[in-house]
């Protein structure tokens, strides 16, 4: 009996150790964005508070409000942001996707000659530091004068985003059994069709977390983006960010308020899309 | 109609040439059986035919047209692969439907097809699942089932019962000869497997390095084989090879030990033969069958046994080298009990001890 007694005190401790220590980690990653959304909902006062207040006392939407008036009453143009980010991020999300899609797939299904070589060419180039890529690029865009446009900044993006897009869209068709295809054109399929009707549709879950992927690295880009936009006609929200701050003071509440705005779409699309995201980051399920 | 024709096909990799100008004639409604071991270019003869390869060389018909450059849809067959390839986001239902959907059919005409073809392979009640869903047999009787809904002119079937275990693969092989006899389809089956070729073959195509060894019935490549290859590659245990000379009316081997020469071979006096015999055929006086017209008998010890029921397979070395012979209506045998063994010399085999073809007159 003693021992049975030990053996399940034992494992009560092990399981409220285990809560513990998920509950630390989770503390470490939640808290800056917890942090984040309070600031977006409380009184500068309370913000810059020392030693730090941790219940708020207030909560008010007055950095909203503020965020969404006019210029001169500490205003951001938001919207023209918000639909430049959108714009941009889908844009270059959705190129990045089909160019990954031909390439990953001609990877994944072809023998063609320096294809080992060109793939890790592609890799080397996720190795370089895109600030590093920022200076040359704004010299290159200030030339042929596509600063400050949405063109400029999808194309970069499209860029940045197309190694990764093949790399992991290659994965996913690699994981699909070439007799599929095969077999979808015996059924009648053209090869265009046999892609479209049963390559594409296995491998979805797997395209989808490579879009999903794509188009956080576009919407949360900075450093080349502060570089290559000058004004509202193309900043996105990262850069608007910086609205935020003046020579001698910076409006934490404000900021705070455009991330929380920042954070939502991100959020709702990994929702919508955490299915296919979790069933693409763990293939195999094909089989069959 | 739908008969196969192969004009001296070939298959290139660059300058490797892995099928060898094959010349095939396979009439209509005729189950083929391609077998042969792995990397004797069977598979990739069947997916020329079925236009998953490209032919390098001569020329491939199904019912009379030409077919080298049609991509395979337009060839009028159906394939059935090794690993089902049933698409996995689809249901049995969709599966099965799928080529008719691609074809543009009526929902009614598709329901209506789908349906019979469920009806013959007994997957009714699991048209609404998916593969994942579904066991190895389960999926193999999809892959059949979404071959035959399309009514195509040939039937391609590329090793189809490898992935399946023992038991299934005997109740599937009996389905698959069910299915032939109820649609009357010509069929080219691909198979390492010699006890399928046996049992479902109308003919057998024998295969080794990119060429066709011998075509035949399965008891004509059974009884007659042309050469050792396919003399120990049919029929299970391996026919026992030995290497002897001619001496007159005699077979002299390596140790000395003398055999009569069986009737029927043309042979010169001192010629270097391999004399093959099968298990069957080489049997203990008191387990054999009745005795034939020509005999012989030679005294063995038993290295080894394995006990099948019916049968045992016994173990012996005769004249240096190790044969299988077979005990009728068994009974224990001591390892290193010596026995005298009949051969049945109507029923073997001499070929040329150089280049392994058979020396039947």
């Amino acid at each position: 009996m003693a021992s049975n007694l030990n053996h399940r005190m034992r494992r009560y401790t092990l399981k409220g150790l285990h809560f513990f220590g998920l509950f630390s980690a989770m503390m470490v990653l939640c808290v800056p964005g917890l942090w984040i959304v309070l600031n977006s909902f409380r009184p500068t006062v309370e913000i810059m508070a020392k030693p730090p207040v941790w219940i708020p006392n207030e909560l008010n939407l007055d950095h909203y409000r503020a965020m969404f008036s006019g210029i001169g009453e500490g205003g951001v143009p938001v919207l023209t942001y918000f639909a430049n980010s959108l714009v941009i991020s889908v844009t270059s999300t959705v190129i990045a996707i089909l160019i990954g899609m031909a390439g990953g797939y001609a990877f994944a299904r072809y023998k063609f000659n320096f294809k080992g070589g060109m793939f890790v060419g592609l890799m080397v180039t996720r190795a370089v530091p895109g600030v590093a890529l920022s200076l040359p690029l704004f010299i290159l865009f200030a030339r042929i004068g596509i600063i400050d446009t949405h063109f400029g900044l999808i194309l970069a993006y499209v860029a940045l985003n197309i190694p990764f897009t093949i790399w992991l869209i290659d994965g996913f068709f690699r994981q699909v059994p070439p007799e599929l295809a095969e077999a979808a054109e015996i059924d009648g399929c053209t090869r265009w069709q046999a892609f479209w009707r049963v390559e594409f549709p296995v491998a979805r879950a797997g395209i989808a977390s490579a879009g999903i992927f794509a188009f956080l690295t576009s919407w949360n880009e900075y450093a080349l983006a502060s570089q290559l936009t000058r004004s509202t006609t193309s900043k996105t929200m990262p850069v608007g960010l910086l609205d935020f701050t003046s020579e001698f003071t910076l409006n934490w509440g404000g900021m705070c308020a455009l991330a929380v705005l920042m954070i939502i779409p991100a959020l709702i699309l990994t929702f919508l899309v955490q299915k296919h995201l979790i069933a693409g980051l763990t293939f195999g399920g094909v089989k069959g | 109609m739908a008969q196969v024709h192969l004009r001296d096909v070939v298959k290139k990799y660059g300058p490797l040439e892995v099928v060898h100008s094959i010349n095939l004639d396979i009439a209509d409604g005729e189950f083929v059986v391609l077998v042969g071991p792995s990397g004797c270019g069977k598979s990739t003869t069947l997916r020329m035919v079925a236009g998953l390869e490209g032919i390098s060389g001569g020329e491939v018909q199904i019912g009379g047209r030409v077919v080298n450059d049609l991509p395979p849809r337009e060839r009028n067959i159906s394939m059935v692969f090794q690993n089902y390839a049933l698409y996995p986001h689809m249901t049995v239902r969709e599966n099965l439907g799928f080529s008719l959907k691609i074809a543009k059919q009526s929902q009614a005409e598709i329901d209506k097809a789908v349906d019979e073809a469920a009806e013959i392979l007994s997957l009714t009640p699991l048209l609404d699942r998916k593969p994942g869903a579904l066991s190895g047999g389960q999926r193999q009787r999809v892959a059949m089932g979404r071959a035959i809904v399309r009514h195509p002119e040939v039937f391609l079937f590329d090793e189809p019962l490898s992935n399946l275990d023992a038991k299934l693969r005997t109740q599937m092989r009996v389905e698959i000869k069910k299915l032939h006899q109820k649609l009357k389809s010509t069929i080219i089956y691909v198979t390492h497997d010699q006890v399928e070729a046996m049992t479902l073959a109308d003919r057998i195509v024998i295969m080794r390095d990119g060429h066709i060894e011998q075509v035949g019935t399965p008891l004509d490549v059974f009884e007659n084989p042309v050469n050792t290859f396919v003399g120990t590659f049919i029929g299970s245990p391996p026919m026992n090879l030995l290497d002897g000379v001619v001496k007159g009316n005699e077979l002299e081997f390596a140790d000395g030990t003398r055999l009569p020469v069986p009737p029927g071979y043309a042979i010169q006096d001192g010629q270097a033969v391999t004399f093959g015999v099968r298990a069957d055929n080489i049997m203990p006086v008191g387990h054999a069958l009745p005795r034939g017209e020509h005999m012989a008998e030679v005294e063995m010890a038993v290295d080894l046994t394995e006990p099948l029921g019916t049968e045992t397979l016994l173990f012996a070395t005769l004249a240096g080298t190790e044969v299988q012979a077979k005990m009728l209506n068994p009974r224990p045998v001591q390892s290193g009990e010596r026995m005298t063994f009949q051969i049945m010399l109507d029923k073997c085999h001499l070929f040329d001890a150089e280049t392994g073809a058979s020396l039947r007159k």
